[in-house]
C-alpha cells in the first residue's frame, strides 16, 4: 500500500535503528517527549521500545484531545443531549469516554439518540435528513481537526440549516506545550512534534521551544520509520549542543501551515480566555469557542450549560501520567479499579491515550524474552 | 448441578452494546452469568457448539442469531449469513451441520419482497451448504421494537471422524493456520452502513466453510487441536481465548497474516487493527508441527483456500496472551476487542 509501506520497510528500520543506538551511545540517558497521542499509539502499534536502546525514554505528552478533556464537559454535553429532538453526534473515540452517568455509548444503550460520525459533514449530512431533529456536534480535537469543524459550521451558515449546532471543544496545542514546560517536575531534552497539527499550524509556532527553552523539536510523521527518522534528527542536535525546530514530516506539513484552513477557524472561533485540562487544570489561551458571527450554530449559546465540574477521583492520576512525570502503570489505580473495559480516566478509553497503550504493554517483559529467536 | 445461589462473577448493573459485541464485555457475561447459571460449575472451555449425547451417539448443537445491518451488502445477505454462520460453528467443531431450525423476528411493516429475498438466500445457501431446514418459528414484534428482522439458527451436526478438538490439548509448537484474508466482512458492513463516506471493491466474505475443514481434516485430522472462526471480536479475540483457555501464547507474524488492500487501507483509515474485525467465511486452526505441512497444502487445493497461510505459531511465552511480531524486531500485544470497533478522529 503506497505512503504506507515504504515506511514499513524492515531493512531501513533495523538500519535507523542501528543508526539511533550509534548516536544514542552508552553515556547519558534522553528524555524525549512525543507531543501527539498519534505518536503514543504508534510507539505502541509498532512495537518501536522494542527496538530503542534503554537510554531513550520516551515521555507520552498531552496531545490526546479525548483524554485531556474535563469529565465536566462531557457531562453538560450530554445533559443537553437529553433535551427532546436532540441528536448527539460524536467521532468514535468520544463514544467510550466515561461521563458522571455513563459514556455516551451507554446513554446510546439507554435509548439517547447518540450517532457516530467520521467528520463534522457528516453530522451536518444527518441534520439535512433529520429536519425535525436538532443535531448537535461534539467538536473535539487539537488544530487538526478543528478548521473541519470551522468549514462545516460556514457551510451551515450559507446554506442556513439551524437544525445544527456544534459543542465546541476544540483546543490549541501550543499552550499545552507551554504548560508542560512550565511544570516544575518535568525534565525534558527534546520533542517529538505531533504531525497532524502542523500540517494546519506548521512549525513556525515552535520556535520559542528552541530559541526560548533550548530543546530540539523535530515534527514528525507516523510511520514506524518516520518516528525512528525523527528521533536520529533530535539525537544528532542533542550531540551537537543545537535545537532547533526541525521538519521530518516534509511529505505532509509545510513549514508555514495551511493558510485556509487558518482563515477558516479565524472566521469562527475566538480564542477562549482559560479552558480547564483534565490533568493539568486551567490553561489561559488554551481553547477555542465560537464567535458570535455563529451564535446561532454554538450550542453552548443556543441552550442552557449546567457547566458541571468533576474532580477526577482522587485516587486517580491521569495529570501526573498526562504530564509525563508518572508512568502509566505507577497510578494506583492502573489495571485494578481502571481498565480499558471499566476506564476511570479517559487516558484508558481512548486508542492515544498512553494507559490503554501500557495496559497492553504491561505484561510484555517476559514476552519479549522468546522474542529474538522467532524467525 | 446448576450454581443457583452462588454469587455471580457478572457485575455490571445493565447491558451494553459491548456485550453483544463478541469480545471481553461478552466473554464476561457469558462467563460470568449465563455460564454459572445454566450450565453449572463443572464445564470445560466454551466452544462454538457443543456436544450432547443421544442414546450413546455424540451430536454437535449450536445455536445463533443475526441482527445485522443493513440486510442486504456486498456478498451476502442476513439469510445467508444466518445459514453460513451456523454451519460454520459446526464446522469448526469438527461436525458436518445435519439440519437447521430457523427463528424469525419480524417488525410489523417490513416488507413482503424484503422477507421473501432473504428467505430466498436462506434456502440457496443451505443448499449449498448441503443441510436441511427443518423448522422454523415466526413471531412479529410492532414496528419500531426491532430492526426489520432477525434471524436466529439453531443446528446440529454430526462428528467428523478423526478428529478431537480441545484448547487443552494445544501445545508449543504447534503452528497457527488462518483460512484466507481478514476482515472482509466486517469492513463490507461498516462500509455498506453508508455513514463513513468511504467506498471500496470489497465483498463480504460469508460461505459455508465446511468443504476446507473437511479437506483439512482429511489430509491432516489426527495434527489438528483447535478450529475457530472469528466472527464478532475478530482473529485477535477468538486467538485471546485460546491463549486464555490453554494457557499459552499466540505469536503471530505480521507479515503473515493475509489482508486485502482495501481492508487494510480501511483499517489505516479509521484506526482499526484488521486482527479485531468480522469474517464470516474464515477459520483458525491449530495444527502440530508433524502436521502442519500436509494441513496448508490441503487447505491451498481445496476450493477457495488458495490464501490460506500459516501465520504464527504457539510458544510457552507469553502465556495467556497475542504477540504480533514485526520482521523488524517490534512486537505489540494484541488483546481481546473492547466493545465495538470504533472508527478514530486522528
Amino acid at each position: 500500500m503506497k505512503f504506507v509501506d515504504e515506511f514499513r520497510e524492515p531493512e531501513l528500520i533495523s538500519k535507523t535503528a542501528e543508526e539511533i543506538r550509534r548516536l544514542a551511545g552508552r553515556e547519558r540517558h534522553y528524555r524525549m517527549m512525543e507531543v501527539c497521542g498519534g505518536h503514543t499509539h504508534a510507539i505502541y502499534r509498532f512495537g518501536l521500545k522494542d527496538i530503542l536502546p534503554e537510554n531513550i525514554e520516551l515521555i507520552h505528552g498531552p496531545g490526546c484531545p479525548v483524554c485531556v478533556l474535563p469529565m465536566g464537559r462531557i457531562d453538560d454535553a450530554l445533559a443537553i443531549a437529553q433535551r427532546p429532538d436532540i441528536i448527539f453526534a460524536a467521532f468514535g473515540d468520544m463514544m467510550r469516554v466515561p461521563g458522571t452517568q455513563g459514556s455516551p455509548l451507554e446513554h446510546k444503550a439507554r435509548g439517547l439518540d447518540v450517532r457516530i460520525v467520521y467528520s463534522p459533514s457528516d453530522a451536518l449530512k444527518l441534520a439535512r435528513l433529520n429536519p425535525g431533529k436538532h443535531v448537535m456536534f461534539f467538536a473535539i480535537g487539537f488544530e487538526t481537526t478543528a478548521p473541519s469543524t470551522a468549514l462545516t459550521m460556514m457551510r451551515a451558515k450559507t446554506e442556513g440549516i439551524r437544525n445544527f449546532s456544534v459543542f465546541c471543544n476544540h483546543v490549541n496545542i501550543i499552550p499545552a506545550i507551554r504548560a508542560i514546560l512550565d511544570s516544575p517536575d518535568m525534565r525534558l531534552d527534546a520533542f517529538i512534534g505531533p504531525g497532524h497539527v502542523s500540517t494546519v499550524i506548521g512549525c513556525r509556532p515552535y520556535e520559542w521551544i528552541a530559541q526560548n527553552e533550548h530543546k530540539p523539536i523535530v515534527v514528525s510523521g507516523f510511520e514506524p520509520l518516520d518516528m525512528l527518522q525523527s528521533i536520529v534528527m533530535l539525537l544528532r542536535q542533542l550531540r551537537e549542543g543545537k535545537a532547533r525546530v526541525e521538519n521530518q514530516y516534509k511529505r505532509v506539513v509545510p513549514w508555514e501551515g495551511n493558510r485556509a484552513a487558518l482563515k477558516a477557524m479565524a472566521e469562527v472561533f475566538q480564542v477562549r480566555p482559560y479552558f480547564e485540562w483534565r490533568g493539568l487544570g486551567f490553561i489561559s489561551q488554551s481553547a477555542l469557542r465560537v464567535n458570535e458571527r455563529y451564535a446561532d450554530w454554538d450550542a453552548e449559546q443556543l441552550f442552557e450549560v449546567p457547566g458541571i465540574r468533576v474532580t477526577d477521583p482522587k485516587a486517580a492520576q491521569c495529570g501526573e501520567v498526562l504530564k509525563g512525570v508518572l508512568k502509566p502503570h505507577q497510578c494506583k489505580l492502573f489495571g485494578r479499579e481502571c481498565t480499558p473495559e471499566h476506564p476511570v480516566g479517559a487516558l484508558m478509553v481512548s486508542s492515544e491515550g498512553s494507559c490503554a497503550a501500557y495496559h497492553n504493554y504491561e505484561h510484555r517483559k517476559t514476552a519479549m524474552v522468546s522474542l529474538a529467536s522467532i524467525a | 448441578m446448576l450454581a443457583e445461589s452462588a454469587p455471580l462473577r457478572f457485575r455490571d448493573p445493565q447491558i451494553e452494546m459491548a456485550h453483544g459485541a463478541g469480545g471481553k464485555a461478552s466473554r464476561k457475561l457469558v462467563e460470568g452469568l449465563f455460564a454459572p447459571l445454566l450450565f453449572g460449575p463443572a464445564r470445560g472451555p466454551l466452544g462454538d457448539a457443543a456436544q450432547v449425547n443421544v442414546d450413546g451417539t455424540a451430536v454437535a448443537i449450536t445455536t445463533d442469531s443475526f441482527v445485522v445491518s443493513p440486510l442486504r451488502f456486498p456478498g451476502g445477505s442476513i439469510g445467508e449469513l444466518a445459514v453460513n454462520g451456523t454451519v460454520n460453528d459446526l464446522a469448526v467443531s469438527g461436525a458436518r451441520a445435519e439440519a437447521l431450525v430457523v427463528t424469525f423476528v419480524l417488525e410489523a411493516g417490513l416488507s413482503t419482497a424484503v422477507l421473501e429475498a432473504e428467505v430466498r438466500a436462506m434456502a440457496k445457501a443451505a443448499r449449498v451448504a448441503g443441510v436441511r431446514i427443518a423448522a422454523g418459528d415466526t413471531k412479529v414484534v410492532e414496528h419500531g421494537k426491532a430492526d426489520k428482522m432477525y434471524v436466529t439458527t439453531t443446528g446440529i451436526g454430526r462428528f467428523l471422524p478423526g478428529v478431537v478438538l480441545d484448547p487443552r490439548s494445544v501445545h508449543p509448537g504447534d503452528k497457527i493456520l488462518l483460512s484466507g484474508p481478514i476482515g472482509d466482512h466486517g469492513i463490507t458492513i461498516l462500509l455498506a452502513r453508508g455513514e463513513l463516506d468511504l467506498e471500496a471493491d470489497l465483498r463480504s466474505d460469508t460461505r459455508s466453510v465446511f468443504p476446507l475443514v473437511e479437506s483439512l481434516i482429511a489430509a491432516a485430522g489426527p495434527g489438528i487441536r483447535w478450529m475457530r472462526d472469528p466472527t464478532r471480536g475478530g482473529a485477535a479475540t477468538s486467538l485471546n481465548e485460546l491463549a486464555r483457555d490453554c494457557a499459552l501464547g499466540m505469536v503471530l507474524f505480521e507479515d503473515r497474516i493475509p489482508v486485502r488492500d482495501p481492508v487494510r487501507g480501511a483499517c489505516e483509515l479509521l484506526g482499526l487493527d484488521p486482527l479485531h474485525i468480522a469474517n464470516e467465511g474464515q477459520f483458525l486452526a491449530v495444527v502440530s508441527p508433524g502436521h502442519a505441512d500436509a494441513a496448508l497444502s490441503a487447505l491451498r487445493l481445496a476450493p477457495g483456500g488458495h490464501e490460506a497461510r500459516i501465520i504464527g505459531e504457539v510458544r510457552e511465552e507469553p502465556s495467556g496472551t497475542v504477540l504480533v511480531t514485526t520482521r523488524y524486531g517490534g512486537g505489540r500485544i494484541v488483546d481481546m476487542l473492547v466493545g465495538d470497533p470504533l472508527p478514530r478522529i486522528c
